[in-house]
């Protein structure tokens, strides 16, 4: 209704007038605006379906059930999709998108303790500590990420031995140029009973906790909870772990005439790539981490203190929860730069989703348009994640005003 | 006899004067802070000494004679190639014998006067800036100059027009082209980004709509996809007969990405300006581009210069991303230079130059982008 009558009022209005009139102007440029990008999308559609036609590229996404034709360098990603030459396309994108998921949650563990270390280290009252984190901070901060990936990768590949002298870690893990050999991890038999008995400990542990929480609240008295929660979260497990006979073994890398043999093998391009994410990414927590600490203001600690608060129940129930409200946003925000810088391993060829899929399938299949848009579309869906994770975030942890 | 005899002050005991208070106080206050002074010692000790060593001691400076200035200094008497520069060391010469390939790429040599000349109008463009900062026609000298200025420089670095040979973008490379790439892409995105901030403060919503899916957009995928985008899919946007070159394709990308980024920024700012500015602006009866371009933005501009400065430091950084497209920047000299067969597997030491040229730019915006920021904190408080 409203609507209509703006229009009726400007029907009674002369030329001269409509120019003038500010509802009038808001109408013709919001409808210019519609034209414009119209027009353009439309000229760009219509050129697109030219220069298609013309060059006879094959559209639709029917290239995801083709045969991949190509090998993949084996990381976690091909081992759960069980990969090989003759999978599909679309399992290249699997593949591609569960290394992107774990080069950025490797990642972004390493970034934040580093970040978090750094950050505390560059307040510290030892002059050299907080010095050496604030150089920490210039240096990695201000050289390009591409090009520290490119360093690390370099740096890996000429500077660690050859397979024949790999550096051994007493026989259980090995270092050389091909990658880190880890042991891997097989579960046996009952192993399931050992991870309930964990998370039975962690829950019993949470509740044990909001009880004791209670009793405070109604009775002034404080619990130490410590004995409880180490009891249930490492013991528990652990003799649940040995009453059913260790039911975990280990397959350990065996040094062969040319190269290792088993293991877990991480491939130096991960290890280059995740290293230089979060010693980039750790700089930008540690500021964050540091800007939060520095902002709560230093009559807090004071009226902590004079309350009769100790150090550590200071920084637990004062400090903390008000240092993380500043730093929590920009460390999420780089969470989300680190895995958006993932797909720079499109330079030294570890398979994330820009590298194997917007890299080789592209070139394999040529159809740059479905493919890019795949890949943005998944990018997009993280972003929006994350933004929705920071909103919940933000709203969390808003200052309740009374 | 005197009782009250004037006595000397004794001297503070030891412990609490000088550099042995300085260390109490600063290294060893605690036993924990003494244990963690002793680690980061140890943690330097194993890194420096090395470090030093690959870099300088056991570096191999067989420059051979160089021409500086006229003067000739003699470095060795032999010049060092890949086989006798020895492998415990860097291998510098390697940066001398390729430098004018990190600086200009494939420039033609004998036409190295032209990137030079641009190089010296920006920095005789820097000198006139700061001199005519306080003169009344100021913002005159620099419209004429912020239009003259591209360009001069496109006819000097491209050529053409009988007058001077066309040099192809192909061959543009190196440091220069880094700058290139980066200056185009801050410059052009700068008015791009300013549009897309007013659009989404804008009250009229389908503009409003089209700025935040933009920039929402932009901000939610890397680079990286963009740029593959503009250099595999943009031809196929525009007419067959359009030939687009590679370096346009690449500077598009980065300049549509990078206002994305410049519209946050200013948008930040237009948010800090107290409401009452805008009403004030409304009530004198200035319409809404008077209001903008005479009341909001010269302020809101002003608050962001930091951020701005910051964002641009962060494209600076990003455009070495052109390497995975296959333009050759700074970056990608490293690996076109050491392909050379005379000069096989020296990526360290390009890698070493590139980084230490790249963090000491970096390194300098940084600062300066932070003293701009005191400068206005300060302002503001007064």
């Amino acid at each position: 209704m409203k609507s209509l009558n703006k229009f009726s009022n400007l029907k009674n209005l002369s030329f001269k007038e409509l120019i003038y009139n500010n509802e009038a102007r808001a109408i013709f440029i919001q409808v210019a605006t519609v034209v414009i990008i119209v027009s353009l999308f439309y000229s760009i559609i219509v050129n697109l379906y030219d220069n298609i036609e013309a060059r006879g590229i094959v559209t639709g996404f029917s290239f995801l059930g083709g045969r991949a034709g190509f090998d993949i360098l084996p990381f976690l990603g091909t081992y759960v999709v069980k990969f090989s030459p003759n999978s599909t396309n679309l399992e290249v994108f699997y593949v591609a998108i569960i290394n992107t998921f774990v080069c950025a949650g490797v990642g972004i563990i390493l970034a934040t303790i580093l970040g978090l270390l750094i950050g505390i280290a560059r307040l510290s009252s030892n002059y050299l500590i907080s010095r050496l984190a604030n150089g920490y901070i210039e240096l990695f901060r201000n050289i390009p990420i591409l090009l520290q990936i490119l360093f690390w990768y370099n740096i890996f590949l000429n500077a660690l031995p050859k397979p024949k002298n790999s550096i051994s870690f007493f026989d259980l893990a090995f270092i050389n140029n091909r990658g880190f050999y880890l042991p891997n991890p097989l579960p046996q038999e009952g192993f399931i009973w050992v991870i309930i008995a964990l998370i039975v400990g962690i829950v019993s542990t949470i509740y044990i906790k909001r009880h004791f929480k209670r009793k405070q609240d109604e009775t002034g008295r404080q619990t130490n909870t410590l004995t409880y929660s180490l009891g249930l979260i490492i013991v528990f497990p652990i003799i649940v772990f040995l009453l059913l006979g260790s039911p975990l073994q280990f397959d350990y890398a065996i040094l062969g005439t040319f190269n290792l043999k088993g293991g877990l093998a991480v491939v130096p391009e991960f290890v280059a790539l995740t290293l230089a994410l979060s010693i980039y990414t750790a700089t930008y927590i540690a500021e964050a981490i540091r800007s939060g600490i520095e902002a709560v203001d230093k009559g807090q600690k004071e009226a902590a203190a004079a309350i009769g608060l100790t150090k550590t129940q200071s920084l637990k129930l004062v400090i903390l929860p008000q240092a993380l409200r500043v730093a929590i946003p920009p460390t999420i925000n780089q969470y989300l730069n680190l895995t958006k810088n993932s797909s720079l391993a499109a330079a030294i060829g570890y398979p994330e989703l820009m590298s194997a899929f917007g890299g080789t399938v592209l070139n394999q299949v040529g159809q740059a348009i479905e493919i890019l848009a795949m890949v943005m579309l998944v990018y997009l869906v993280i972003s929006l994640s994350i933004s929705v994770l920071l909103n919940y975030v933000n709203k969390k942890m808003a200052i309740q005003g009374r | 006899m005197s009782i009250n005899e004037q006595q000397t002050a004794r001297k503070p005991p030891i412990s609490q004067t000088g550099i042995v208070l300085w260390l109490r106080t600063n290294l060893f206050s605690s036993w924990i802070n003494g244990a963690l002074t002793v680690a980061s010692l140890y943690l330097l000790y194993i890194t420096i000494p090395p470090l030093l060593n690959w870099l300088l001691i056991s570096a191999n400076f067989n420059f051979g004679t160089i021409n500086i200035f006229g003067f000739n200094i003699q470095f060795s008497e032999e010049v060092a190639t890949n086989l006798n520069c020895g492998k415990e060391g860097a291998c510098w010469p390697f940066i001398y014998e390729k430098f004018d390939m990190f600086i200009y790429g494939f420039y033609p040599r004998e036409e190295l006067w032209r990137p030079n000349t641009v190089f010296a109008l920006t920095a005789f463009l820097f000198i006139i800036i700061k001199l005519t900062k306080n003169l009344k026609y100021k913002n005159k000298i620099l419209l004429f100059l912020i239009i003259f200025y591209p360009v001069i420089s496109y006819f000097l670095l491209f050529g053409g027009f009988g007058i001077l040979p066309v040099v192809e973008t192909l061959k543009w490379g190196g440091l220069m082209l880094t700058l290139i790439i980066a200056g185009v892409g801050i410059i052009i995105s700068f008015p791009i980004g300013i549009l897309l901030a007013l659009g989404r403060q804008s009250e009229l919503s389908t503009v409003r709509f089209f700025s935040v899916l933009y920039i929402e957009f932009i901000r939610a995928v890397p680079l990286i996809t963009i740029l593959f985008m503009a250099s595999n899919v943009l031809p196929l946007f525009f007419d067959a007969g359009i030939s687009m070159d590679k370096l346009v394709r690449a500077l598009i990308a980065i300049t549509l990405f990078q206002a994305a980024y410049m519209a946050e920024v200013v948008r930040g700012g237009l948010q800090a300006i107290p409401k009452g500015q805008y009403e004030a602006a409304d009530a004198i009866g200035l319409s809404y581009y008077q209001k903008n371009i005479l009341i909001v933005l010269p302020q809101a501009l002003k608050i962001s210069i930091p951020n701005i400065v910051g964002s641009s430091i962060s494209l600076f950084k990003d455009t070495t991303l052109v390497l995975i497209i296959g333009l050759m920047d700074f970056l990608t000299v490293v690996s076109f230079a050491t392909a050379d067969s005379a000069w096989l597997g020296r990526h360290l030491e390009g890698y070493i130059f590139v980084a230490m040229v790249l963090w000491i730019m970096l390194y300098t915006m940084s600062r300066y982008s932070k003293k701009l920021e005191l400068r206005f904190n300060t302002e503001n408080i007064n």
